[in-house]
């Protein structure tokens, strides 16, 4: 047992660190420190700068223009973007439909598509989540018919995805549709790549409770897609969905990102006076700060031990659902306690300072101005993903077997 | 980084394991419990044949030199099998000598062999978990010192050998500078020990000093200048029980797991029940996270960086402290009325995790010493 990182992973550290010093620009390092809403040129312009160095797919083998890193190293990546205030990589082309495509993708799709993700000229969104099937996701309903004609071989779409997650920008969707109606809920379910300029598909906005345009309705009215663009095999979605979701699963703990913002939560409170002294040095807060400083330490090292036992590029397993559980319960305790932390300062909702279009919130406290609908937003942190219930629920199954 | 054991730990950890379950199993353990000296002098022959007892000593005085890493590897063992001999308290007694390790080869060695058992005698009865706190006396008279006081709740004070005893030279009560250590002989003119069991099948004692007569020799370290040390030790000892009771609450965890495959109500095993399932879910988060701490703090257990030992430390008492709590009480709670039963196993898993932080601080007493750090308030 050694729980200090070895030379080669300090050195890995000390060259991650000077670039992100020289690359990551200060605007957007500001935004993201400072809870600002990120708009799709700051996604792109971080994606651009990591492409160019070859380092926008950590997770990707090299043949495919990714970074190949070990685990190890993927972690010491994450937890130095995330503390320099690093936007994350938008993960549906990266870390969903990448690794699928490599997996079950013909060598079309691969030549087509993996180029395009790594240098984003396609933005990519997930068509999972129906309005009838939450957590419950081969209930989905979503249709696509295949028919040949003159014209030749396509699908025909019809239904509707919901929470989907900055479709507004996107230019592709990867979808689950039911081709078949006969047997089990999970079998007749394929996997399509659906443009999103498709004539018949429309994106309606949700508005969520902090008034922020993050996820969308889409809907499929006839929509013609071409026979090529399925993945694999037809009925054989439920698999390479189930393939996707153990994936997206990786970095769930978001270990780095915590460590920032419990960074910022201690200077935050230093900075705000209470009584003859500040927040963080009243013993009630303190403790509340403590108790979950001391969570993080204990994720930290659990994360590691999951990550460190993933000697080769295998699936993760059922552990990380314990990182999901833990990793956002911690996201949301932060949350919670910056809005305690700045108090009454936590009242305003200044929309024009969290989308940039004016420099100073109305208030003046431009730490304390977003955070009240950071906290609001990340109450999704525990519904996304597969719930925390589900979660429990493979835990129960996969490790207790119960 | 690394978080596999070394060939040596499995060994010793499968070793240890079979010797648990064969000489200390429940009904063994139970029988100890009951006896007059509520420790077994056959049983502390057996761990002494391991090479248990020379684990922590160091190699030039016949001990093995352990790691943290090694000590977390015993002290899972010996929580699952709900040890109740003195031997953390011999271990955190040779922790203590080895800061003058010349001076007490002999008691090292005698350690080292099995001959020797030892207590630390800390805690008074204003002191909570303030070791600093020091009311005992101690002032010279020629070549000798002699000690004036009280010691309280001292973890198998009665069936040591020999005590070490903080006792102030100078300063207020409260004061950090002004401690000195001492070996003192469990049979010195003027001490006597009231012994009592504890109620997780230990034993304590009080310790009474009444012109307690030492030599110059039995001081350990500088005069007045052992703070240090027993902030070093307290670490040390926190992290053995940290690593403790993980092997305690994963005993527990399988225990329970294996009660709900089992037991059945409404047709069906009670672990099919979801809300129940849940529940199981949550005790697994806690022991995992729980153990990471742990490890965390056997890792730094012996780092001369103060800091960083001091905020892994009371971070590990923290975590561990909760889940020792919740993780006992769900287990009771999951069991049913049979869990109240002093029969049942896990009912006396219970009771040691009960105790966890009685005597090295709580939580809130952690959480304090966590927030009062230089590093909380101004990170990096």
């Amino acid at each position: 047992m050694n729980l200090e990182y070895d030379a080669q992973e300090l050195e890995f550290r000390s060259e991650v660190r000077s670039f992100i010093d020289l690359n990551l620009p200060d605007d957007l390092r500001a935004k993201v420190l400072n809870h600002k809403r990120l708009s799709r040129e700051d996604y792109r312009k971080w994606h651009t700068i990591l492409h160019r160095r070859g380092w926008v797919a950590p997770n990707w083998p090299r043949e495919y223009g990714g970074a190949a890193w070990t685990p190890v190293q993927r972690h010491i990546w994450e937890e130095e973007t995330t503390r320099a205030g690093a936007p994350n990589i938008i993960s549906f082309g990266i870390n969903m439909i990448g690794p699928v495509l490599m997996e079950f993708g013909n060598a079309a799709q691969k030549d087509y598509y993996l180029p395009r993700i790594l240098s984003c000229e396609d933005w990519w969104c997930q068509g999972y989540s129906e309005p009838g099937a939450g957590s419950d996701l081969a209930s989905l309903k979503t249709s696509a018919k295949r028919v040949e004609d003159e014209s030749g071989a396509y699908y025909l779409v019809n239904g509707q995805k919901t929470w989907t997650t900055l479709a507004q920008h996107a230019d592709m969707i990867f979808c689950l549709v039911r081709t078949d109606n006969s047997g089990r809920k999970q079998q007749g379910i394929s996997f399509l790549l659906i443009d999103m300029r498709s004539p018949g598909i429309t994106v309606r906005p949700i508005i969520t409770l902090d008034e922020d345009h993050e996820v969308n309705e889409v809907f499929f009215d006839d929509v013609r897609v071409p026979a090529e663009n399925l993945v694999g095999e037809e009925n054989r979605g439920w698999t390479y969905a189930k393939y996707l979701l153990s994936h997206e699963r990786s970095n769930v703990a978001e270990v780095g990102r915590s460590k920032r913002e419990l960074a910022f939560l201690k200077r935050l409170a230093m900075a705000t006076p209470s009584g003859d002294g500040s927040v963080l040095e009243d013993p009630l807060f303190a403790r509340k700060v403590a108790l979950l400083e001391a969570e993080l330490m204990a994720l930290e090292i659990t994360n590691l031990r999951v990550v460190s036992a993933d000697h080769g590029n295998s699936e993760p397993g059922p552990e990380v659902s314990m990182l999901k559980i833990v990793g956002t319960e911690v996201q949301q305790r932060l949350t919670e306690l910056m809005v305690e932390a700045v108090g009454p300062y936590g009242l305003p909702l200044d929309v024009d300072f969290l989308e940039g279009r004016r420099e100073a919130s109305v208030t003046g406290h431009d730490a304390a101005a977003p955070l009240t609908a950071h906290y609001l937003n990340f109450r999704k942190a525990s519904i996304y993903g597969g719930s925390n219930e589900i979660q429990k629920n493979i835990i129960n199954r996969m490790i207790l077997g119960l | 980084m690394d978080f596999t054991s070394t060939e040596e730990q499995t060994q010793l950890s499968e070793t240890l394991g079979r010797w648990t379950d064969k000489e200390y199993g429940f009904e063994r353990r139970r029988d100890i419990i009951g006896s007059l000296d509520g420790v077994s002098a056959q049983a502390w022959a057996g761990l002494s044949d391991l090479g248990l007892l020379a684990l922590p000593v160091p190699e030039a005085l016949d001990g093995f030199g352990a790691s943290g890493a090694d000590m977390f590897v015993v002290m899972q063992a010996l929580g699952k099998a709900l040890l109740v001999e003195p031997y953390m308290a011999t271990v955190c007694g040779v922790e203590f000598l080895k800061h003058d390790e010349g001076r007490f080869a002999d008691l090292l060695g005698g350690a080292a062999a099995g001959t020797v058992r030892l207590a630390c005698a800390m805690g008074e009865e204003q002191s909570r978990f303030d070791r600093f706190d020091v009311a005992t006396t101690v002032r010279t008279d020629g070549d000798q010192h002699v000690l004036n006081g009280r010691k309280t709740v001292v973890i198998h004070g009665a069936q040591a050998d020999h005590l070490i005893v903080s006792a102030r030279v100078t300063g207020d009560r409260r004061d950090h500078e002004g401690i000195s250590l001492f070996v003192v002989p469990g049979n010195a003119n003027g001490l006597s020990r009231t012994d009592y069991r504890t109620i997780d099948g230990m034993r304590a004692a009080d310790v009474d000093l009444a012109n307690v007569r030492v030599p110059d020799a039995a001081r350990i370290g500088a005069s007045g200048e052992a703070w240090p040390i027993i902030d070093a030790v307290s670490d040390y000892s926190c992290a053995l029980i940290c690593a403790e009771a993980v092997g305690i609450m994963q005993a527990v965890m399988e225990t329970t797991l294996d009660y709900l495959k089992t037991r059945r109500q409404f047709d069906q095993p009670i672990g099919a029940f979801q809300s129940l399932q849940h529940r199981m879910a949550d005790i697994f988060i806690e022991v995992e996270q729980a153990r990471s701490m742990a490890m965390l703090a056997a890792s730094v257990s012996k780092s001369e960086d103060a800091a960083k030992r001091r905020h892994a430390v009371s971070g590990a008492m923290i975590r561990v402290g909760q889940a020792a709590r919740r993780v006992g009480e769900e287990a009771i709670q999951l069991h049913g009325g049979i869990g109240m039963t002093n029969e049942m196993k896990v009912a006396h898993y219970f009771k040691r995790l009960t105790t966890f932080g009685a005597v090295d601080g709580d939580v809130d007493y952690h959480v304090t010493r966590f927030t009062s750090q230089p590093g909380f308030c101004y990170p990096d």
